[in-house]
């Protein structure tokens, strides 16, 4: 590669400027990704939080869902938090597997944890951490089970919050509110193994 | 497990976080179950429960309230995306009652009849975010200060002209580039003279922003308006009359629904891709009528929903 390593932030809606400063402050160069062309110019993708059908009806009026699954296919390191985990889900309670890109075998239930009074932060152990991440569920969806295939990284009463599936990375959890950037480095670390194995 | 007794709900982070959520995105004003489907539909990243829309609140007058809770409750049934709703400026008892019913994110706005004149809720007692209108930056800072955890402009809610949204934004970012020149021992006096609160000036010259999302609000009625506010600077829009009161010359319910429903997702559409000529242009083609509007200058003072709060 001659440019820098690059992580586009699909820029759709939500929350992706406090990834933008995340990966900034760990020396990542970061694109915002409106149209699906930019995907060819990047080395990670993140789909960050927001409001998952505001998401999807974007991403579907101008050919994302295609796009990302063409990007996966040749091994695009992803990352999806909360309503981006939903969409990278292979089945949303209630939906089926009409979900969009099914890039993670798990099932996950929307607002599980309850309206936005009930949205929480509670430290929770990553794998690979040595101390607890301070993780802030905001009307997070729910990891209801995980395939095989699917790694858990960390659990919080019972139920997987944060899985990874080859260069795949979902969290339920918001790293990029945390002024926390462990989990941005340890996605910044897996899609640079990903690269060098590609 | 002994990790649910570090839990903590109703933090700063969470309430503001929450707020980021909705960035980019649009927020519209839904009257009842049909209206809310049709916002999410559209792809709208919230709603907001209101019995009257504010042009018919300017329209026909009287004490504007909080919304009746079965009309909340339904809104909360039909749709999965967050839902707001409004209290009067100062009503903190309407404000419980809708942290309890389970609402999202509270607005108290100025769009309904102030509850008190000298004070506004305490929003810091409350586990639920709130949104509050600013004409200016010491304003916004002031309801910060009180615990808010988005901003909007006011505009001038209900007429359809974008012109005072304009005017509070572009006073709100104004200030905030001028306080980023400021030399240190300037802002104490410009805390005074403003009415803000002086660690909230400082925080806006270090990070040269907000202490949380800044939305515009009151007049806008077209995909070109909620553009045009992005492009001066703010973090995502409210649309108000502009989607449920344009198409007023169709008679079929059916029509008026595939007009909202247009009209909705273009707006949608436009504040993603504000900055997209070509995509602004696709979007605004054939939406038929936008709402009719109202010239701000032509209201009597005593009408201006702007001037209300403090």
């Amino acid at each position: 590669m001659t440019r820098p390593f690059t992580v586009g932030l699909l820029a759709l809606q939500g929350a992706f400027r406090e990834h933008a400063e995340a990966f900034a402050r760990l020396g990542a160069d970061v694109v915002e990704v409106r149209k699906p062309a930019q995907l060819d110019d990047i080395d990670a993708l993140v789909i960050p939080g927001g409001e998952s059908t505001t998401m999807t009806k974007l991403m579907d009026a101008y050919g994302f869902p295609d796009a990302i699954a063409a990007a996966h296919a040749r091994d695009l390191p992803i990352w999806g938090t909360c309503a981006g985990a939903i969409l990278i889900a292979r089945e949303v309670e209630g939906e089926g597997r009409s979900a969009r890109l099914g890039l993670v075998d798990m099932t996950v239930a929307r607002n599980a944890y309850g309206r936005q009074v009930a949205s929480f932060e509670a430290p929770v152990n990553v794998t690979g951490m040595e101390t607890p991440f301070r993780a802030i569920f905001i009307r997070a969806p729910r990891i209801e089970s995980v395939g095989p295939e699917v790694q858990v990284l960390a659990s919080y009463e019972g139920h997987p919050v944060m899985v990874q599936q080859g260069a795949v990375l979902a969290t339920v959890f918001h790293p990029e509110l945390a002024k926390d950037d462990r989990v941005h480095a340890a996605f910044l670390g897996l899609a640079r193994k990903a690269h060098a194995a590609a | 497990m002994s990790q649910t007794n570090d839990a903590q709900r109703g933090t700063p982070q969470i309430k503001t976080g929450f707020a980021e959520m909705f960035k980019g995105g649009v927020i519209m004003d839904v009257v009842n179950p049909d209206e809310a489907r049709i916002a999410e539909d559209a792809g709208a990243t919230a709603v907001m429960a209101l019995e009257r829309v504010p042009a018919d609140i300017r329209a026909q007058g009287g004490v504007a309230r909080m919304s009746d809770p079965d009309m909340i409750d339904g809104i909360v049934n039909a749709v999965s995306i967050p839902v707001m709703a409004k209290v009067r400026i100062g009503h903190f008892v309407e404000a419980q009652i809708l942290q309890g019913l389970g609402v999202d994110f509270i607005d108290e706005s100025e769009v309904l009849t102030p509850a008190d004149e000298a004070f506004h809720i305490d929003k810091f007692a409350f586990d639920v975010p709130f949104v509050c209108g600013a004409t200016n930056i010491g304003e916004a800072l002031r309801r910060i200060g009180e615990g808010a955890s988005m901003i909007r402009t006011k505009g001038e809610a209900g007429t359809g002209n974008v012109v005072e949204a304009v005017r509070h934004a572009r006073s709100v970012l104004t200030e905030i580039r001028a306080i980023q020149q400021m030399p240190d021992m300037e802002l104490m006096t410009y805390a005074k003279n403003h009415g803000a609160p002086v660690d909230l000036v400082r925080y806006v010259k270090d990070e040269g922003r907000l202490p949380v999302p800044n939305f515009a609000a009151g007049g806008i009625a077209t995909p070109a308006d909620a553009a045009l506010m992005m492009q001066i600077g703010v973090d995502g829009v409210f649309v108000g009359s502009g989607i449920f009161k344009s198409g007023a010359h169709l008679t079929e319910l059916k029509d008026k629904h595939a007009a909202w429903k247009a009209r909705a997702e273009a707006i949608v559409k436009a504040t993603t891709h504000y900055n997209d000529p070509d995509v602004l242009a696709e979007v605004s083609r054939g939406l038929g009528e936008a709402m009719v509007g109202i010239n701000v200058h032509t209201l009597p003072e005593d009408e201006l929903l702007a001037t209300r709060g403090w």
